[in-house]
């Protein structure tokens, strides 16, 4: 049991980072929280799938001279790191849109936060 | 031509455009909305021309850079996507006709952006369409959710929160699926999808499997509105403008739901998905809670729109009962019905945009009999795509009613037969209640225009609408492609 | 088997004619001589079926395939061509009735009335020639959306509501004919028509067969008027009586017996039916209506609500011939269709002529008006009496073959309700004619008989059921044709 939960600690952290995530957005008035809440999931995905391609003992998958050898088994997987730049910067064009949205909505409500605005909007 | 391109051709000459148009801008700013329309038909013709050739033939694979699969990124043609793509960029580009009267009078001087994030949004839902490759969707699919949280943005004051509501809900859709694909690339090792479904009879009962699937089907069925994960689609729709509701509604949830097909029946296979878990009968249920729900809660909407905005809720149940009925003619109905409500919600949204220019309001207690002799030909629109939504023969929404109904006997799913039918007289009790008051209420003496909408407008309108009494007769023609498909 | 392409002719000939109308609003000749025209070359279309169909031949055209499997087919088979000859010959009548009427009563709206008019009789036809029960649901549900601008047409609270009723009612009939016809797909893997039926009696365990039998009751018995789904039909009186006239007694409610003998001859087969007792539902349901309605009508004092009740109960006649699954039960029901659409649309053409003319619409106020108005109430009383089973009227020979069918299945019941409701009739139409001729009338000084647009097709048909009484095959073989349909449809006859 011990060594299940403790053998696989990223991925548990990660599963850590993501329930914040989710409360975050679930659970927080404020907009800006929501967004910072969908941003703490999206960096706990993120960082579930950077566990993956780890291995203990393993280096960076980069042939450097002098240093490395030719067992593909002790490199690292590289395509999870790729994948997740891709994702990091989705992340990224996100909150780009989302600050954008949060501007224009601070612009027209004076407020961020959630029960003001509806009470505002729908009287 | 050469059809071996046709694939890039169609999904890039969007991000092609969504890069030029903004140059165009700075040229001149009345180009903006003709060159968006030539961009538009060149994919809209193009995806007519594949879907024809792709009649009898074999799927299409295009591989991009010349890396093969699994370790190249793929997009597959085959009569299903070609399907697609021809249903989604011939509605955008009727809609885009249209938008011309709709940008003039709603953001003229937010031309540029809007039409480029336009081409964008295209550009995602055509590589969702196309691709072979999970994570390549989630790429595509972020990029068509990012442009339609900006396109929906637009609108009334209210608009920019629902946008960002829309916005936080959809991301956490994209985040549900991308850890999905996580668990399935865990235990597959491969994102193509040719090769999960070659390896899935294998490695099936594995818990990454089941949990990686049960997560997919969580996050997309965000993106399709599934219930109960549909709470973001109804103020949304009435909030934005009417381009951008007539775009996202009639295409957007659907190619959601085309994912779903695509991978759970024919990448996942159902009967090994079902052996696990019973997702087929959840989606069932929820589709069927969904469809149920939508029409009553539309029958209580007081605003044109947002009632299309539920009726959308329940339509696209209609799809994903199909969808878990897991059988030859559900699959059909459901594919049916994704070009069938594609043309019906266009038409209507595009006639409550017509009303709402003319008008200035789209609340449904002020539809009065003024409206048939002011607007006939909007009003003929109307009626002829509610009769449909409605069900009735020969129009097109009986057809793919009657292959679900099949469907649902088939599979020995009675119940959900009694859910299709009741639905259709639910639509009736709201649709009718309009067509009432639009040709037989009295009218008072408001002041208002007496013409109807430009015809840059109507002409959209007046297609979407004839071609419901087309689509419907011709079905088997157009589905005959399919037919070997699934079986 | 003929492949031609009448049957599509026929039916496009008022499609057609839909547009033109439309466009002529604002010249009414033209308008209702587009009318006219397509009227004639309906009926002379249908008329160039019936040599074949004497013959038992079937003249069809397939258009497209609807489904897989499932053809968009029109057959022009004996029982279609005999409805499509009743109904198209009908409408020549009311049109000029129609222009009669809505002219003389100044109605608005008269466009979109000829325009739905048309709509309607192409969908009666596609009805009528509706190959697979696919093809039968498109036309019904065409009839359903033809005959709403007509029942909503004076656009008065009460035509509101009357047709709310109706479109709840065709509509969840629709619905639930669309979920029987699936199961039969599903079941039996065709939907076609085929005289002796389609089903075996092994197809379905017998639970499954009765609930698909009362899905199909309720999807047409709606627009046949089987009690308890009648209720649409008085209401919809509210419409012009030309409407009442053509469509709630010869189109709709026709289209609706006609779907049960197509039902319960060409879909289920009396084997079917006669194994699992279905058939004596059937005749429940319908003897209950007949007696039923017959005795609503005594109460009513609006005489085309009392027209409307009878109808009801006329039309059960046609259901309890079917449900007696004899040949002659199935003659006698066939030629009830044309001997009551012909009394009952001459029964409506007078009190819509009443109406025009005096403005009179509830029975007490009918004291005297045979002075004024002869022509009409002879033409009337001829109609009553036929359809009380006075011979020489057509009424007459279809009750007597009813009555024969009833003793050839040795079923003495419906046999009492048919002479019982023969009475029930006399009770009800009687106290008409005894106040029209026998009764001095009042404010009818300086009244004449209506115009001849409204006289001339209401004594047409009055004499029609008069001559058809006295030689039944006169002109259109109807009796001929009705014993051949009901030899196809008893196996081993």
């Amino acid at each position: 049991m011990s060594s299940y939960i403790l053998g696989h600690y990223a991925y548990w952290a990660s599963i850590v980072v993501i329930c914040v995530g989710m409360y975050g957005i679930l659970f927080k008035k404020n907009l800006l929280k929501k967004l910072i809440g969908l941003s703490i999931l999206q960096a706990g995905i993120i960082q579930i799938w950077v566990c993956l391609s780890s291995k203990w003992g393993a280096t960076v998958p980069v042939k450097a001279q002098g240093l490395s050898t030719d067992v593909a088994a002790n490199y690292l997987s590289p395509l999870p790191h790729c994948l997740m730049l891709t994702a990091i910067v989705v992340g990224i064009a996100t909150m780009g849109v989302a600050f954008a949205l949060l501007m224009a909505i601070h612009k027209r409500y004076g407020t961020l936060d959630e029960s003001e605005i509806l009470s505002k909007a729908c009287p | 031509m050469k059809v071996q391109q046709l694939p890039i051709l169609i999904a890039f000459t969007y991000l092609a455009w969504a890069l030029l148009i903004p140059l165009i801008a700075a040229l001149r700013k009345n180009w903006i909305y003709p060159f968006t329309l030539v961009g538009s038909a060149i994919s809209a013709c193009a995806s007519i021309y594949g879907f024809i050739s792709s009649f009898g033939s074999e799927p299409l694979r295009y591989t991009f850079g010349g890396w093969a699969p699994p370790l190249g990124v793929e997009f597959i043609y085959d009569s299903l996507s070609s399907f697609i793509l021809m249903v989604i960029n011939t509605i955008a580009f009727l809609v885009l006709i249209h938008s011309k009267g709709v940008a003039d009078r709603e953001f003229p001087e937010k031309k540029m952006p809007y039409y480029a994030l336009v081409m964008l949004f295209m550009l995602g839902l055509n590589g969702i369409t196309l691709t072979g490759d999970i994570f390549t969707l989630f790429v595509f699919l972020e990029i068509s959710s990012l442009s339609s949280y900006g396109l929906m943005s637009v609108g009334k004051k209210f608009a920019v929160y629902t946008a960002f509501r829309y916005l936080i809900i959809g991301s956490i859709g994209g985040s549900l699926y991308l850890l999905g694909v996580f668990y399935l690339y865990t235990v597959t090792g491969t994102l193509n999808m040719a090769d999960i479904a070659a390896m899935i009879p294998q490695v099936a009962t594995q818990p990454g499997i089941v949990t990686g699937i049960i997560l997919i089907v969580a996050g997309f069925g965000i993106k399709a509105a599934l219930f109960p994960m549909h709470g973001w689609l109804p103020d949304l729709y009435a909030q934005a403008n009417s381009t951008s509701s007539a775009l996202v509604a009639p295409i957007g949830t659907k190619v959601a739901a085309y994912v779903l097909i695509r991978l759970l029946l024919l990448v996942f296979g159902i009967n090994a998905v079902d052996a696990v878990a019973p997702i087929s009968t959840i989606i069932g249920i929820l589709a069927s809670i969904g469809i149920i729900y939508g029409s009553i809660y539309a029958i209580r909407q007081t605003q044109l729109k947002r009632m299309l905005a539920y009726s959308s809720v329940s339509q696209i149940g209609y799809v994903l009962l199909g969808l878990s009925l897991a059988n030859p003619m559900g699959f059909r109905g459901a594919v049916l019905h994704i070009l069938n409500h594609a043309i019906m919600k266009a038409c209507l949204f595009l006639v409550a945009a017509n009303l709402e220019k003319q008008e200035g309001h789209s609340d449904l207690s002020k539809f009065n009999k003024s409206f048939a002799k002011k607007y006939p030909w909007s009003m003929l629109a109307f009626t002829l795509a509610a009769l449909s939504m409605i069900g009735l023969p020969p129009l097109a929404g009986f057809f793919s009613k009657w292959y679900l109904a099949v469907g649902a006997v088939e599979g020995e799913q009675s119940w959900y037969l009694i859910v299709i039918l009741a639905s259709s007289l639910l639509n009736a009790a709201y649709f009718f209640r309009i067509i009432e008051r639009i040709y037989i209420k009295p009218a008072d003496d408001t002041p208002s225009s007496q013409n109807d909408v430009a015809f840059s407008m109507l002409l959209p309108t007046l297609i979407l609408a004839l071609g419901l009494l087309v689509v419907g007769l011709m079905n088997t023609t157009l589905l005959s492609n399919l037919l070997p498909f699934y079986d | 088997m003929i492949e031609s392409a009448v049957p599509l002719l026929a039916l496009v000939a008022s499609l057609a004619a839909v547009p033109l109308i439309l466009l002529s609003g604002t010249k009414p000749n033209l308008r209702e001589f587009w009318t006219l025209l397509a009227a004639l070359i309906k009926f002379c279309l249908v008329l160039t079926l019936l040599p074949n169909a004497l013959q038992g031949t079937t003249t069809q055209i397939t258009l497209l395939e609807l489904f897989p499997g499932i053809p968009f087919i029109l057959k022009a088979d004996p029982l279609g061509v005999y409805f499509a000859l009743i109904a198209s010959g009908l409408w020549i009548l009311t049109s000029f009735y129609s222009i009669g009427y809505m002219r003389g009563a100044h109605e608005k709206n008269q466009t979109r009335y000829f325009a739905s008019f048309a709509l309607c009789l192409s969908s009666t036809l596609g009805i009528a020639f509706a190959g697979n029960l696919v093809t039968f649901i498109v036309f019904f549900e065409m009839l359903t959306l033809a005959t709403y601008p007509l029942v909503i047409h004076k656009e008065t609270p009460a035509a509101l509501a009357a047709s709310r009723q109706y479109l709840v009612y065709t509509l969840t009939a629709g619905v639930c004919l669309i979920a029987a016809s699936v199961i039969t797909q599903v079941t039996t893997g065709s939907t076609a028509f085929v005289p002796g039926g389609i089903y075996t009696p092994l197809s379905l365990p017998d639970p499954a067969l009765l609930l698909v039998f009362v899905l199909f009751l309720v999807g047409i018995g709606v627009k046949s008027g089987i009690m308890p789904l009648h209720s649409w039909l008085p209401s919809a009186m509210a419409a012009p009586t030309p409407v009442s006239a053509l469509l709630h007694a010869v189109a709709v409610v026709k289209s609706g017996v006609f779907g049960l003998v197509r039902v319960v001859g060409f879909i289920f087969g009396s084997e079917t039916l006669a194994q699992s007792h279905l058939n004596i539902l059937l005749m429940i349901l319908a003897g209950f209506t007949v007696l039923t309605a017959s005795l609503l009508a005594f109460k009513q004092e609006n005489l085309k609500k009392r027209l409307a009740y009878s109808t009801v109960g006329h039309l059960s006649y046609i259901v309890l011939g079917a449900s007696l699954l004899s040949p002659l039960g199935f003659t006698g029901s066939i030629l009830h269709i044309s001997a009551h659409a012909t009394m009952k649309i001459t029964l409506f053409f007078c009190a819509g002529a009443i109406y025009v003319n005096l403005h009179k619409e509830n029975i007490p106020d009918l004291n005297g008006i045979a002075k004024v108005m002869p022509f009409t109430m002879a033409a009337f009383t001829l109609a009553a009496l036929g359809l009380a089973g006075v011979p020489p009227l057509n009424g007459f020979v279809s009750k007597w073959t009813l009555a024969q069918g009833a003793l050839q299945a040795d079923m003495l019941v419906p046999l009492f309700i048919l002479v019982i409701s023969g009475l029930l009739n006399i009770g009800y139409f009687f106290p008409i004619i005894h106040r029209a001729y026998f009764k001095e009338g009042e404010h009818l000084e300086g009244k004449k008989e209506a115009s001849a647009f409204m006289v001339v097709p209401l004594v047409i048909t009055a004499l029609l059921s008069v001559l058809l009484g006295i030689f039944p095959n006169h002109f259109f073989h109807f009796y001929d044709l009705a014993t051949a349909i009901a030899k196809t449809l008893i196996p081993g006859n």
